[in-house]
């Protein structure tokens, strides 16, 4: 599709970027759709039965489920974030919203966001120096927003020295930098 | 140069040498070593002049106390002023020097003033730099900044970085002696997440000063045990070099971590220093006590010093302060002091004690005591020459962070200081020396129990190990009745017994008023040595008790922070970040010129080759979108998606107009209010779907209109079925405008959108370049002939080149935000100017957009009397009479021949442009009663810039303003 | 400060943004009441030293607005609860 117009990636580039600083590594994704999922007033019945359908978990507050095709994270009260391959779900939220019907209001969020993964073999020392998460008192599969330099971001902790970060795509030079920056004061 | 006073011992490192240089004199001094403790090793006392009679002085204690004995440390940009020689720690390299002095510290001009000293009694400024007012800021203040004053800023940018950072714990300890370890130890071996901090580098707080045994072992050893084993354990956190500088609300403290002040230069990458936010569920200070001198004549020269501070130098950093010393006392701890001095061969040559009736009454010695005059309990008068005196005139358990909440510390008669109330921070207990357990003992079993309080602990507690547990054996000595010379008390700011006399004298005798009055306990240390003396002599004058006279106010920082730790990284390009644009790369190729809104950085304009000046590209691109299409990237403006049954109701809610009605595949101009009436905000939103729709905000109110939507849905229709999601930066979001802009987006979008398919103010879901998701809107903010077209803002940096390369024969050109605001206001469009917070939909032009056929937010505040007022302000164009005179934005409306008086002002214009479509300046304002002025002339007078200018009040609408061309 | 999320738990007051009193719940009905009904709804507040029922917004958290029952003298916190549920316990569901 769209043959024509060539994307680009949140940090200006045409392929992802990964940077290395010290023990973490960032990695940019640029293979993740992204889309909002919110029950309607009184449907959450509905939802939830139409979302097991299609295979996208619904986790309670502050926490992410993996799931096929669709991984998901609670942003708030009866609403959440929908991952998928962006390969296969090029049209995110056209899909959701074929499978949940008008039980779920659906918005595509896939552009709205830079998403970066960061690996080290322990976050916590850059975490500590950038959020007020308790990135090693949280266990894994917790999600939440969070401020980050100024930034409000999403992260989900997927391990001891894994995380996923979303923040704001328009923002994507600022994160990272200030992910450079604490790495290069932490370790 | 050799370290003539260093004797054995102490926890330095003699195996390495390090250089430094004091006033540009070169030293030596072994790791381990603070600056003072090496000055002290090489025979030098002088440190300092004081603040307001530049008295000699030198160290009165070896740590954060400290007083006298500030420095200057480093050089260039990295010079810090005000920093204690007796806390900095030794580098090879360091580069010290004096400060508030002129010219060297040996010889100091300004000592005049303690000749003077008469003049510079308490309340000085108050009652002699009054008159005549016009001198204050001329020609007082800077005399008295030159002669008052602490050290100097070097101008320079600091070259270093400085973090902030998040901690959690289950315990905070605020301390590591003794106490603190103890509870540490406690803690940790419990399994609890615990950090342990302490402002000095060292751990083990006065056990590291002391010949005390704890556990058979000298206390310095044990406490290097128990750090090695915390070390070992993960779930705890040792940090040295890292002051404690606050008790905040819930649990929240604050802390410095000093990463590189002990280095020359911090390791690349690496912070100077780090400010912690500690999130605790518990907290135990155990910050220990400050010892206090005791007043009496000419207390302050270099020599003399704390009874603890002077076996300190001696144990920790085997360091003699003095040849010949003698001890002044009021309790059995100053005894130590000349009982280790003993065991190390120095000579005590007097102790006096004041509980046996002997005082020291004067000393004698200009820039160091050279000798004391001693008043014995008989009465006789005897000069004992020494170059040192220890004094003690007993501890004060260090509260001050228990009282951070305004809980006033309560005083103990047994150790004659004040102790910590039971009202401080919920969570935090006391332990220790800072609870008034003195001893070593009663420090390591009240640290322990306090650990085990305050985490609900039931496991085995570690044994406590021996220690020594004396008693307090103290009788309170204030200050020493003899003569009339001074006696000082609060030694940073010279403030002395006579001061406090005054200040009782004047009848500022409650603590708050004296220490404003005298500035006693102001400045960098707080009056950690002098405040209790201060209110103690004030009670024996008032004839209250000391708890009756009461403390001041204890706040946060405990110690001095630097402005650097506050500010963090936000500095210079880092001080927010940035919100780039989908075009900012293409802008960037162009040398495109930026603006910064918000975070925002947006296009200003696009200069092209030749041209020189703004204005040229801004009319260049202003007359070209007028002529054929211009594009504009419009991707800052917020945009939120609303969607659910209820979507057009709750919107009819929250705009004064009505778009429950709108039809699917249309969009609007909506108006947005606050409750009191006041236009809040304005945007097209169009309706995407039956249950569906997308708003446009503002840029600069997108974060807060949401906010505001969230607030009606949950807070005052919380059961209408919306559901709201920001989709700001999902879109990169053109403007593409003028009588070609269909001609264009027909060469990319795979739909018809021929005025017939897709006609003014439709709005809908298409698809361009074959296939690839898009929305388009037909609105315009230019007048033009526009629409908005929206792909993921991943492609829209194509999209722009894409538009401009298949464009290419109608020759589009990319304006910026100058051009864009030329346009509008040729429309009569409002903006930042207009949206002011302070008008109406009337004021506008707009009041019939606002129902009264349904509730709306504002709708009913808008129709007070004030703000209805038939002759109140309205949105004029205005139009210089003379089309080369000249507009500024903020001119007031004057009548002609009216004097530029306030009763006299008509409105003010909000916003100017040049508009090379009219060929004059142009501007919109708010002119009171400004419907029946069309036409009539005024002035438009800036008192400011000088311009008195007579001006055509016309239409707002000075382009087609029948827009006939948007609906072309 | 601390905020105890009734959803999320312990969040500090950072990621909040702080409205005011939490009567600006009880908005009239701009269809019956007039001018000043609305004056007394928009201005007339209270502003006690001591306990006061206040609206926060966690912003950077889940968007959810709190009331909070806090003591602005000692900024102990009491009650924290969803000012959705507080609006519909006073009447506000349609």
């Amino acid at each position: 599709m769209a043959e024509m117009l060539k994307a680009m990636t949140a940090l200006g580039a045409n392929e992802p970027v990964s940077v290395t600083v010290g023990p973490v590594t960032v990695t940019e994704r640029f293979d993740v759709a992204l889309a909002s999922v919110a029950a309607r007033r009184g449907r959450m019945a509905e939802l939830g039965a139409a979302a097991k359908v299609a295979g996208l978990p619904l986790p309670g507050p502050a926490r992410f489920l993996a799931g096929t095709p669709y991984s998901t994270y609670w942003v708030a009260p009866e609403m959440w974030f929908v991952e998928a391959d962006l390969a296969s779900h090029e049209m995110i939220a056209t899909t959701l919203k074929d499978a949940l019907g008008d039980a779920a209001s659906v918005t595509e969020q896939t552009d709205a966001w830079v998403c970066l993964d960061l690996a080290a073999p322990d976050l916590a020392p850059l975490l500590e120096r950038l959020c007020n998460v308790d990135f090693s008192g949280v266990p894994d599969g917790h999600a939440t927003r969070t401020m980050l330099e100024h930034l409000g971001c999403y992260l989900i902790k997927h391990g001891p020295g894994a995380a996923r970060l979303y923040g704001p795509r328009s923002s994507a030079k600022s994160l990272l930098h200030a992910l450079e920056v604490a790495a290069m004061s932490a370790f | 140069m050799t370290q003539s006073h260093r004797i054995a011992g102490g926890q330095i490192d003699r195996s390495k040498t390090l250089r430094f240089t004091f006033d540009g004199i070169p030293y030596q001094g072994h790791p381990g070593d603070t600056l003072a403790s090496a000055l002290l090793a090489n025979g030098v006392r002088l440190m300092g002049r004081s603040f307001k009679y530049h008295r000699p002085r030198g160290p009165l204690s070896a740590g954060s106390e400290e007083p006298n004995a500030l420095v200057e440390l480093r050089t260039g940009g990295r010079q810090e002023p005000n920093t204690r020689a007796t806390v900095a720690e030794l580098f090879d390299g360091l580069e010290a020097n004096s400060q508030n002095r002129w010219p060297s510290l040996r010889f100091d001009a300004l000592s005049i003033n303690d000749r003077l000293n008469t003049f510079f009694a308490a309340g000085f400024y108050y009652k002699t730099f009054m008159w005549p007012k016009a001198f204050w800021e001329k020609v007082y203040e800077p005399i008295i900044r030159r002669a008052a004053g602490l050290g100097s800023v070097s101008r320079e940018e600091d070259p270093d970085a400085y973090d902030k950072g998040f901690l959690h714990c289950d315990l905070l300890v605020i301390g590591a002696g003794p106490a603190g370890l103890m509870a540490a130890l406690t803690a940790g071996r419990a399994g609890k997440r615990v950090i342990l901090a302490d402002e000095d580098f060292a751990l083990g707080g006065r056990l590291n000063a002391e010949t005390l045994t704890v556990g058979g072992a000298a206390g310095g050893d044990w406490a290097a045990g128990v750090v090695a084993e915390l070390a070992t354990l993960a779930n705890v956190r040792l940090m040295a070099r890292t002051t404690v500088i606050g008790a905040f609300d819930h649990g929240i403290y604050g802390a410095v971590e000093r990463v590189s002040d002990h280095l020359a230069v911090p390791v690349i990458g690496k912070p100077r220093q780090v400010l912690w936010r500690i999130y605790s569920k518990r907290a135990i200070l155990a910050a220990g006590a400050i010892e206090r001198p005791i007043a009496f004549e000419n207390n302050d020269r270099p020599g003399i010093m704390l009874a603890g501070a002077l076996r300190a130098y001696a144990n920790r950093w085997g360091v003699k302060a003095g040849e010949r010393v003698a001890v002044f006392t009021n309790n059995d701890d100053g005894l130590r002091t000349a009982a280790d001095l003993k065991s190390k061969g120095v000579e005590v040559a007097a102790v006096i004690d004041g509980r046996d009736g002997a005082e020291v009454i004067d000393t004698s010695g200009r820039l160091g005591l050279k000798s004391i005059r001693v008043r014995h309990s008989n009465g006789r008068i005897e000069d004992i020459r020494v170059d040192a005196l220890g004094v003690s005139g007993g501890w004060n358990p260090n509260v001050n962070i228990h009282s951070h909440h305004r809980s006033r510390p309560v005083w103990d008669a047994a150790i004659a200081g004040f102790v910590p109330g039971n009202d401080g921070p919920p969570g935090l207990v006391v332990a220790g020396a800072a609870a008034g357990f003195l001893s070593t003992h009663g420090a390591l079993r009240t640290g322990r129990d306090a650990a085990i309080a305050a985490l609900g602990l039931t496991g085995a507690a570690p044994d406590l190990p021996e220690a020594e547990d004396a008693p307090v054996c103290i009788t309170p000595l204030w200050h020493v009745n003899h003569g009339k010379g001074r006696a000082w008390i609060d030694q940073q700011n010279d403030v002395t017994v006579k001061d406090v006399k005054l200040a009782k004298q004047e009848n500022f005798t409650s603590v708050e008023h004296m220490k404003r009055y005298t500035t006693l306990g102001m400045a960098t240390d707080q009056g950690k040595t002098g405040n209790v003396i201060g209110l103690a002599v004030m009670a024996e004058l008032t004839g209250r008790s000391i708890p009756e006279t009461g403390t001041t106010i204890y706040r946060p920082p405990y110690t001095p922070v630097a402005m650097g730790a506050l500010a963090g990284r936000s500095r210079g390009k880092d001080f927010k970040p940035y919100r780039l644009t989908p075009s900012h790369h293409w802008a960037t190729e162009q040398g495109a010129v930026f603006v910064e809104v918000g975070n925002w950085l947006r296009t200003q304009w696009v200069p092209k080759a030749g041209e020189t000046e703004w204005r040229q590209s801004v009319d260049r691109e202003v007359l070209a979108t007028r002529k054929s299409v211009g594009i504009c990237d419009v991707t800052t403006l917020g945009k939120i998606d609303i969607q659910g049954t209820d979507a057009g109701a709750f919107l009819d809610r929250v705009y004064a107009n009505t778009f429950s009605t709108l039809a699917v595949g249309k969009c609007r101009y909506g108006l947005m209010l606050r409750e009191d009436g006041i236009v809040y905000d304005d945007g097209t939103t169009a309706r995407m779907g039956e249950h569906e729709y997308v708003m446009t905000t503002t840029t600069a109110n997108a974060v807060t209109v949401f906010r505001h939507l969230e607030f009606c849905r949950q807070c005052l229709w919380p059961d209408m079925d919306v559901q709201l999601i920001s989709t700001t930066e999902a879109w990169a979001q053109f403007s593409v405008a003028g009588p070609n802009a269909r001609k264009l987006l027909e060469k990319l979008v795979d739909q018809d959108i021929s005025d017939a398919a897709f006609p003014y103010m439709g709005a809908g879901n298409v698809t361009v370049c074959g296939g690839l998701r898009a929305r388009l809107f037909r609105i315009s903010f230019s007048g033009e002939l526009a629409y908005e077209i929206a792909v993921p803002t991943r492609y829209g940096d194509a999209l722009l080149r894409e538009m401009l390369a298949r464009g290419a024969e109608y020759e589009p050109i990319v304006y910026g935000t100058e051009a864009l605001g030329v346009m509008r206001i040729e429309k009569g469009h409002v903006a930042g100017g207009e949206l002011n917070g302070q008008s109406t939909a009337l004021h506008m032009g707009l009041g019939k957009m606002v129902s009264k056929k349904k509730d709306s937010i504002g709708m009913v505040l808008s129709q007070r009397e004030g703000l209805a007022d038939p002759d109140g302000y309205r949105l004029v164009g205005v139009k210089p009479v003379d089309p080369n005179g000249r507009l500024t934005a903020g001119s007031h409306f004057l009548a002609i021949g009216a004097a530029p008086v306030a009763a006299n002002d008509g409105g003010w214009l909000t916003s100017k442009v040049y508009s090379p479509h009219i060929g004059c300046d142009i501007a919109l304002g708010y002119l009171k009663g400004g419907n029946a002025k069309i036409g009539s002339r005024m002035r438009a007078v800036n008192l400011v810039g000088g311009t008195d200018t007579e001006v055509e009040i016309v239409s707002p609408h000075f382009f087609d303003p029948d827009g006939e061309r948007l609906r072309g | 400060m601390i905020i105890h999320h009734p959803i999320l738990g312990p969040r500090d007051a950072q990621e909040f943004v702080y409205l005011g009193d939490a009567s600006l719940i009880d908005r009239p009905d701009g269809m019956t009441a007039g001018v000043e009904a609305f004056h007394e709804y928009l201005y007339q507040r209270t502003n006690p030293a001591g306990e006061h029922q206040e609206l926060w917004y966690h912003e950077q958290g889940d968007r959810s607005w709190l009331v909070i029952t806090r003591n602005t003298v000692t900024h102990e916190i009491t009650k924290v609860e969803l000012a959705r549920d507080v609006a519909r316990s006073r009447g506000r569901s349609q």
